[in-house]
């Protein structure tokens, strides 16, 4: 599959979702809650401490990354699972693909999982013939309308009740409610069936514990269970960072992870899956296979981003993000959204494509304050736009104008023509306008400070 | 006692009455505020704008202003503040000679604020202000220099002036320096959202230490025909002075 050429139209993309009334009322509604909840699962913990704690793991990880990667597989091997790994997204998807068609499987029930959003799994399978069945109640909703998530860990931030009750009526064809418990009740039914009759679950993992092989997941719905568990078969896919040293570190995130996503205490549903069905055992599936995604890692980790893989994706940067919370998920344009998603994805998909949405930041901070891995977001950020610049991706205007500000920043005599330059000249440059900008800005005093005071 | 005062690019071109009413204040408290007259720029719009070779240039410039002496160094911004104090060490990460004299620099850095309540007690001083004023706490402010409890502390002091908390205060107004100019809908949206909390306080004033926000605040106020006035801290401050 191709991606779109040319960079993202990000400010257009924003611009336009600033004029969508609704959105903006969903999204202000969602992140707010989460960001209130947010503060409330945190208040009374040793939270630093916890950061700390886990951003070291994280970052012992990723010291030694392919070390744990051959561990974690040795460790999945020994208990029963299949492992392939991809170097890239096409592969990956080859491999679900290959699997699927080996097993003369027709349809799959699906849980939630961003790394099949990176690689595009559902399209390229149902190209395939396959049908993805997705169960995560927000992924359901998405995938009915045809969209893709706008957030990382609540696909369908973006909608709201009334939105969702519509859509049920006209794809679903029950009568319009814009009660959430009856909408969920009738994606329930409509999923419980899907369970049943599937062949094959495709999971995610929120970590990987590489001394016992296992893949841990986190959801609230209990469809994770549903979907690893009453297949035969269970593919899981994940990228080589989610990997952590042991069982051991996993109380870790277990405690940060659900308070930093939705301010929850404890996730509803933690599921560890160890290998495949044993003898004895009345559930799991009977083949699993884990395959595990690089699609860029092995390089990212070696360089001066490495950081950013640290991150646990639980989505609290991108609820504290203002842009974020202002323009919804979708005007990235990209798989990852928020301030995480802009530096995966210059990470991911190339600073070509991506550099555009390194302004989509004020460099605020808020979300670097609530990272629960202590993910430099905001110097990251920085440090991108710094290539960006070096690699002459910035506009000309833009850089002519910033080569004049390098010369009168270090010339005082230069600097004070700049200023009255300036003042000269703003009435015109306003009418021109860079943007409008200069007509958000007060005109230059007659006289700067310096002036008046020597 | 004597100070450098670094009024910043942004005060010295548009807002030199702050400048004005920040050496009021110091000379109120006794200080001898010296300004350097070859300051220029601290080199924050290059830097946040990811032009590292002219955000050195400004940054060792101003070393070689405001290196030759060891008088703290005052800045009425709290973002040019973090520039200096946070930043220059990280841009001459490469450079042991102009780190170490980055690192000294810094060290000697206050954000005007801090240094009225942490070196002057300024908020034990019995300052008057006047109507009803609420607080903007700047991004780098607060997150990068840590500057959180001053200001309060010297808007709580004032005297026949009464402090409202805005509610979100630490949330971000859309400025965000070239964010403003490359980034307009989403800025001025944001600066929207700040406006309507600062009119859900009911203050006649809204207060902060950055007129790089202040300004983005005003162009919201401008925009709506509300009746509230964005000031620096210093003017509000100062306007109480005898």
């Amino acid at each position: 599959m191709s991606l779109p050429t040319g960079s993202i139209p990000f400010r257009e993309n924003a611009a336009q979702a600033i004029r969508n009334e609704a959105l903006r009322a969903a999204m202000r509604n969602a992140t707010g809650v989460f960001a209130v909840k947010r503060a409330d699962a945190v208040s009374a913990v040793p939270l630093e401490e916890w950061r700390d704690k886990a951003s070291e793991t994280r970052l012992q990880v990723l010291d030694h990354l392919a070390d744990y990667v051959d561990r974690f597989a040795k460790s999945a091997v020994r208990a029963g699972a299949t492992v392939h790994r991809a170097k890239d997204a096409e592969t990956a998807r080859e491999i679900v693909a290959c699997l699927l068609k080996d097993h003369g499987i027709q349809k799959a029930v699906k849980s939630k999982s961003m790394i099949s959003e990176e690689i595009h799994l559902n399209d390229y399978l149902e190209k395939q013939g396959v049908t993805v069945v997705e169960t995560d109640l927000g992924e359901y909703i998405i995938q009915i309308a045809r969209e893709h998530p706008s957030h990382i860990i609540v696909p369908a931030i973006h909608k709201d009740r009334r939105q969702v009750g519509k859509l049920f009526a006209e794809k679903l064809g029950c009568a319009y409610t814009e009660d959430p418990a009856a909408l969920t009740k009738i994606a329930r039914a409509k999923l419980r069936q899907e369970f049943l009759s599937a062949e094959a679950g495709i999971s995610g993992a929120n970590f990987a514990v590489a001394d016992s092989g296992s893949l841990v997941i986190f959801t609230n719905e209990g469809n994770g269970r549903m979907c690893t568990t009453l297949p035969r078969l269970h593919i899981a896919v994940t990228s080589i960072e989610k990997i952590i040293p042991s069982v051991a570190d996993l109380p870790k995130f277990i405690r940060l992870l659900p308070r930093s996503a939705t301010g929850q205490v404890v996730t509803t549903y933690l599921s560890m899956i160890t290998g495949t069905r044993k003898a004895g055992e009345a559930t799991g599936a009977k083949d699993l296979h884990i395959v595990l995604l690089d699609n860029g890692r092995s390089s990212i980790v070696a360089g001066e981003y490495r950081e950013m893989l640290k991150c646990i994706r639980c989505g609290a940067c991108l609820n504290a993000c203002p842009v974020y919370q202002t323009v919804g998920g979708h005007a990235y344009g990209s798989t990852y959204p928020g301030p995480m998603g802009i530096i995966l994805t210059v990470l991911l998909e190339g600073m070509e494509r991506a550099h555009t949405l390194l302004d989509a930041t004020t460099l605020c901070g808020a979300c670097a304050d609530v990272c629960p891995v202590k993910v430099p977001l905001p110097r990251l950020l920085r440090r991108l736009r710094e290539q960006r610049t070096e690699m002459g991706l910035t506009p000309t205007m833009e850089r002519q104008g910033m080569a004049g500000f390098g010369m009168a920043a270090k010339s005082p005599t230069l600097f004070g023509a700049g200023q009255q330059a300036a003042r000269l000249l703003w009435p015109l440059a306003r009418k021109i306008g860079v943007k409008g900008t200069l007509a958000r800005m007060p005109i230059p005093a007659e006289q700067p400070f310096r002036r008046r005071i020597s | 006692m004597r100070v450098q005062l670094f009024v910043t690019c942004l005060i010295d071109t548009f807002f030199p009455e702050t400048g004005e009413a920040t050496l009021r204040l110091l000379r109120y408290f006794g200080v001898d505020a010296v300004l350097p007259t070859e300051q220029t720029c601290c080199g924050k719009p290059a830097d946040s704008g990811g032009y590292r070779y002219e955000s050195r240039k400004a940054a060792e410039h101003f070393l070689s202003v405001f290196g030759r002496s060891t008088d703290p160094i005052v800045v009425p911004s709290g973002s040019c503040a973090s520039m200096v104090k946070n930043h220059y060490p990280e841009l001459f990460r490469d450079d042991a000679r102009l780190h170490a004299q980055a690192t000294a620099v810094a060290g000697r850095v206050y954000e005007l604020s801090q240094f009225l309540v942490n070196v002057l007690k300024a908020d034990r001083a019995g300052l008057k202000g006047r109507g009803k004023i609420t607080y903007h706490a700047s991004c780098q402010l607060t997150r990068e220099l840590g500057v959180k409890e001053e200001p309060l502390a010297l808007l709580r002091s004032l005297d026949a002036a009464e402090f409202v908390p805005l509610p979100s205060a630490d949330r971000c107004c859309g400025f965000g320096g070239t964010f403003m100019a490359k980034m307009p809908e989403i800025s001025m949206a944001l600066a929207d959202e700040k406006l309507d909390t600062i009119l859900s306080t009911g203050a006649d004033t809204v207060t902060g230490c950055d007129h790089g926000c202040l300004m983005n605040i005003s162009d919201a106020i401008r925009r709506r025909g509300a009746a509230v006035q964005a000031k620096h801290i210093a003017v509000v401050l100062a306007e109480g002075l005898a």
